[in-house]
């Protein structure tokens, strides 16, 4: 039995490698505040969201089958948290029982521990079954009607009603029928508890009857004060009873897979769920993308905000429209504090979100998929020498370069700026040369005018140049529109709103849109 | 018990004559030789063994392998070529990997069969004990065709394995050996298809034959089949086994017995019949093949390390006229017990060449403290010895002497009461060592004499070396005097060496080369760096 919630034909693997930027990702598109939004205060939810979001799917089916999930999910949100709270019931109440305090050493307690796992267990199961009959017609995508018929299919009452049985018979106190053969020095061995022929008829009766109607020969009683004997009686009925017990233990671990497979899948759409609900509070909107398939060139949009910033501000966050479809390169240049970063780090959470299988903060949203998102920072806090600096910057260039695949998404963010403009420049140009010859999407914030005239100059076809808005008396909009880059990047006008001007209001306001 | 062993020994080669005409009989795989058993006498370490450091190399070949008493074959030098040969040749065999693989299972196997025969008279149940001894027979003759099969599959070359091999095919076509394998099958197969059940109650438990009920396990795992995940845990617990049984598990067994009689009864008849089934000749050879795999067990790691190792071409020692012309060499060789050390360390090892040609008979050692002098002089003297068991060798290419004894003399710290005694002391051990020595001995004398003025020691050394350089036989002496390097022509000079761009390195090399001391005492200037342009360069700063 498998939950089946996020990919049609298997488990989500949890333990499976997150990408190697994992940290840079979570550093540069702020995913910490996505993730805390998606968990509220559920630290697992937190640790599937995470995994789920790092690890989107270059998949267009999968990525459908998981928004049609998302949107039932999205309609009934109290069955969903429902169902979800049973597996963590099941999961924790097994984790409290008295059994789980035993360590395993005898298989008596082997044994009593699976019996009450497997009785909470069944107790759950119970439960899910309920949901599933109760809200049947409830579900539209294919991922839970699956999973509701399945349950309604397995956890039939007749079901229900042979593990009680096992459970009763291997609970109680009374003769076992042990097979053995001679092993090393004619010891018996490979001592086995065998299943009275027929359990409902009372196997303990028979053997009984068997015993006192042939009087069989081979029979031995042991002296009442023969202690050491007895413990030997023990010791073979223990290794009588240790396969069962080992076979009912792994089933109790099989089905507590099942239920954390299931807290798990359901996990990620409760995280989608919070983060829809957190998202609405501020009646920012929310839209199901439309993913295109990897090796098609698509990026266009209207309404596309960045989602931490959304959740970290009171502000009325603003929202971007591009299309770029065909374009492999986005050049933003423009103003400080001009919303760049903000727009850059809404691109990377939208593909990542998108390629999880989520909603994406926008009106509207399209765009190929990618093999893999990277981002490349100017990061400050590295050492003041500016050799150094550089050093360090291309050091983590070369280290993308030894994973990129055809097909990437690579982020840029006032990279390689650490140097002079022209070196800077070139280098820049050199790097993105060669990674759109590698077929990869690049998009880049910049104020390395060269770099950024250079391929203005080159007039591609496929490269689209934004640029943070400006109004004529320079106030920041906060907009990006489609227009050739500037020389300045009028730090001058910062300059003098933050250290000329003494408006505090505006201040601030210029600071929350700080990257 | 052992003139029993010999006794049988005798009997065995006849009746192998008798057969098959044309074979060698085989008298061992150490020795070609009908007196090959001389060699197990020896119990006494030889008096040079802790001088040289092979009291350390012997200890650790035999470390685990106590229960085949390898120390005598060790304490045993050859004296003749032939015998070194024969060795050399089986050695060469087992450079073969399958071929040593194949022996270490059959050592492997004849340590269980001693296991089972213990247990087979230790135990105390009678169809326990039987049992044991059936399994014993049954590794046994399983474990000898193994042999047979491995021999006869590898391309062996030397004298000692085809004559093994033969004997071995001759015996296990044999028909009491042939009847001992088909009765064990027999045995084995009637008590390992028994199958009984066993109802156990809270004071009581009956015994009866299986009647092909459902494992119950089976049944458990059908029902929750629908969420097998595939790997899980294993909640088996691990009983621990003893060999002994407890009461209970001796009844249920008496039961079986009573259930099942005829098998018992066989088994019964089994032991009675071959009580006496282990073959001397087997036997011996299984501890003596362990001589060769003890000490390619103690090289492996060695031979990891990149270090070679050589069969050396050996000659007679030089009969007693000091005019004779001689060739020794050794290339590449070093310490075995210090090359274990250090390559556990995974320090570096530091060979060394030397020869000796013509008259030169003699290495006379100096040069700086801890540069290798010491080593030298015990390699020299183990590499001799190793050479005579008949044992590959450090070194890519060695021709080495055979001798009729080695003596050493090192310097004992823990001896020294008073300064006269110790003196003293040398000279008697000297005079002993002088008395006895040959033109075929070799003499190891390793700093003699540091405990007395230089006059004295310079006028007792010459004497002494005067003595050994007389009796024409070879000797390596470390010394700190200069003088002693150019006494004759029988003499060759070494010093130990410093690196000369770093002269606080030592480089551990020993080089032919005159002791003038000089290069000596730079050396040491160097490495305080009071040179004339190092002192310039400092106090210029």
């Amino acid at each position: 039995m498998k939950a089946l919630l996020l990919y049609k034909d298997r488990d989500f693997e949890t333990d499976q490698a997150l990408p190697w930027n994992e940290d840079a990702l979570t550093q540069d598109l702020s995913l910490n505040t996505l993730f805390e939004a998606m968990a509220g205060q559920d630290k697992f939810v937190l640790d599937i969201a995470r995994k789920v979001v790092l690890s989107g799917s270059t998949d267009l089916d999968t990525i459908l089958y998981r928004q049609e999930i998302l949107r039932d999910c999205l309609r009934n949100p109290s069955v969903l948290r429902e169902a979800y709270q049973v597996a963590v019931d099941a999961i924790e109440e097994k984790r409290k029982s008295f059994w789980a305090f035993f360590s395993h050493r005898s298989p008596g307690s082997v044994l009593y521990g699976a019996i009450e796992s497997l009785q909470i267990f069944v107790s759950k199961l119970k439960l899910l079954r309920n949901i599933a009959d109760e809200h049947e017609h409830e579900f539209r995508s294919s991922g839970f009607s699956r999973l509701v018929a399945m349950l309604r299919q397995e956890l039939t009452d007749e079901y229900f009603e042979e593990i009680e049985s096992h459970l009763r018979y291997l609970r109680s106190d009374h003769d076992v029928l042990v097979s053995a053969k001679l092993g090393a020095g004619n010891k018996g061995t490979n001592y086995i508890l065998r299943k009275p022929p027929d359990l409902r008829l009372g196997w303990l009766k028979r053997v009984r009857l068997a015993v006192s109607r042939k009087s069989e020969p081979y029979t031995f009683h042991l002296d009442p004060r023969d202690e050491r004997g007895a413990e030997a009686l023990g010791n073979l009925r223990d290794r009588g009873i240790n396969l069962v017990a080992n076979a009912l233990a792994q089933s109790a671990d099989h089905i507590q897979t099942f239920f954390n497979m299931l807290r798990t899948e359901l996990g990620f759409y409760l995280g989608c769920l919070n983060l829809y609900e957190r998202l609405n509070e501020k009646e920012n909107h929310v839209c199901f993308p439309i993913p295109s398939p990897v090796r098609e060139r698509r990026h266009s949009f209207s309404g596309l905000y960045d989602t931490c910033l959304a959740l970290t501000t009171s502000a009325k966050v603003v929202g971007n429209g591009i299309s770029a479809d065909g374009k492999n390169l986005v050049i933003i240049t423009g103003a400080n504090q001009g919303g760049k970063s903000t727009f850059l780090r809404s691109i990377g959470l939208a593909q990542l979100m998108m390629q999880a299988g989520m909603f994406v903060s926008a009106d509207s949203f399209t765009a190929n998929l990618c093999s893999a998102v990277f981002t490349h920072y100017k990061r400050e806090e590295d050492t003041a020498m500016e050799s150094g600096k550089f050093d360090e910057e291309l050091s983590r260039m070369s280290r993308i370069a030894d994973h990129v695949t055809p097909d990437s998404l690579l982020l840029f963010n006032e990279s390689f700026a650490a140097t002079n403009e022209r070196e800077g420049s070139e280098i820049a140009r050199q790097i993105v040369t060669a990674l759109l010859e590698g077929r990869n999407k690049v998009f880049f914030v910049t104020h390395l005018y060269s770099f950024a005239g250079t391929f203005y100059e080159a007039a591609r076809e496929n490269t689209l140049f934004l640029r943070a808005q400006r109004l004529e008396d320079g106030t920041r909009t906060f907009k990006l529109e489609e227009a050739e880059p500037l020389e300045t990047s009028f730090g001058q006008d910062l300059y003098e709103r933050i250290v000329a001007n003494s408006d505090d209001t505006k201040r601030r306001n210029g600071e929350s849109y700080e990257s | 018990m052992k003139a029993d062993r010999g006794k049988k020994k005798e009997l065995r080669s006849t009746q192998v004559k008798n057969t098959v005409e044309a074979r060698t009989p085989f008298y061992g795989i150490l020795s070609g030789r009908p007196d090959a058993d001389s060699l197990n006498g020896v119990t006494e370490m030889p008096e040079c063994f802790s001088d040289l450091n092979l009291d350390q190399v012997i200890d650790t070949i035999t470390r685990g392998k106590e229960r085949y008493e390898l120390r005598p074959f060790f304490y045993s030098p050859l004296k003749d070529i032939g015998t070194i040969q024969y060795r050399h040749e089986v050695m060469r065999d087992l450079e073969d990997l399958t071929l040593l693989d194949d022996i270490r299972s059959f050592a492997q196997g004849m340590n269980t069969v001693r296991e089972y025969v213990e247990l087979s008279t230790k135990l105390s149940y009678k169809y326990q004990k039987e049992r044991w001894f059936l399994d014993a027979v049954g590794v046994y003759c399983d474990v000898v065709r193994n042999l047979l099969g491995d021999l006869t599959r590898a391309d062996v070359k030397s004298r000692g394995f085809l004559a093994f091999r033969d004997f071995l095919a001759t015996y296990v076509s044999s028909n009491p050996f042939t009847s001992l394998c088909s009765e064990t099958e027999i045995v084995l197969s009637q008590l390992s298809q028994l199958k009984y059940s066993i109802i156990i109650r809270g004071g009581s438990f009956t015994v009866r034959k299986y009647n092909s009920e459902v494992d119950y396990s089976t049944v458990v795992e059908k029902t929750f089949a629908r969420f097998n995940k595939g790997a899980t845990s294993d909640y088996r617990v691990k009983f621990s086994d003893p060999l002994e049984m407890n009461h209970i598990e001796a009844q249920i067994l008496a039961f079986g017995s009573q259930l099942f009689p005829d098998v018992f009864h066989d088994l019964n008849n089994f032991c009675e019949k071959h009580s006496d089934f282990l073959d001397e000749t087997i036997v011996n050879f299984d501890r003596e093949i362990q001589f060769y795999i003890a000490y390619i067990e103690y090289l492996a790691p060695l031979k990891q390390a990149d270090l070679k190792f050589c069969y050396p071409q050996l000659s007679e020692p030089s009969v007693n006229i000091p005019k004779d012309a001689i060739q020794l060499y050794d290339y590449e060789c070093f310490d075995l017990a210090l090359a274990r050390k250090l390559v556990s360390e995974d320090s570096p090892v530091v060979c060394n060449d030397f020869y000796l040609t013509g008259q030169e008979r003699i290495f006379v050692v100096t040069g700086p403290n801890q540069g290798g002098k010491t080593t030298f002089a015990r390699m020299f003297g183990q590499l001799h010895y190793l050479a005579s068991l008949g044992m590959p060798v450090p070194g890519r290419k060695a021709r080495l002497s055979l001798f009729d004894q080695i003596f050493t003399h090192f310097e004992k710290q823990e001896r020294m009461s008073s300064l006269r005694g110790k003196l003293e002391d040398d000279l008697i051990r000297i005079h002993k060592i002088l008395e006895a020595a040959t033109a075929q001995s070799i003499i190891i004398m390793n700093e003699i004499f540091t405990s007395t003025t230089l006059q004295d020691a310079l006028f007792l050394s010459r004497n002494v070396l005067q003595r050994i350089i007389d009796l024409g036989c070879l000797a390596v002496c470390v010394t700190f005097i200069d003088e002693l390097a150019s006494m004759s022509d029988s003499t060759v000079s070494l010093a130990s060496t410093v690196a000369s761009e770093n002269p606080a390195l030592r480089t551990f090399k020993i080089l032919r080369k005159s002791a003038d001391g000089l290069a000596f005492a730079m050396s040491i200037a160097e490495k305080y760096r009071v040179t004339y342009e190092h002192l310039r360069k400092r106090l210029l700063s």
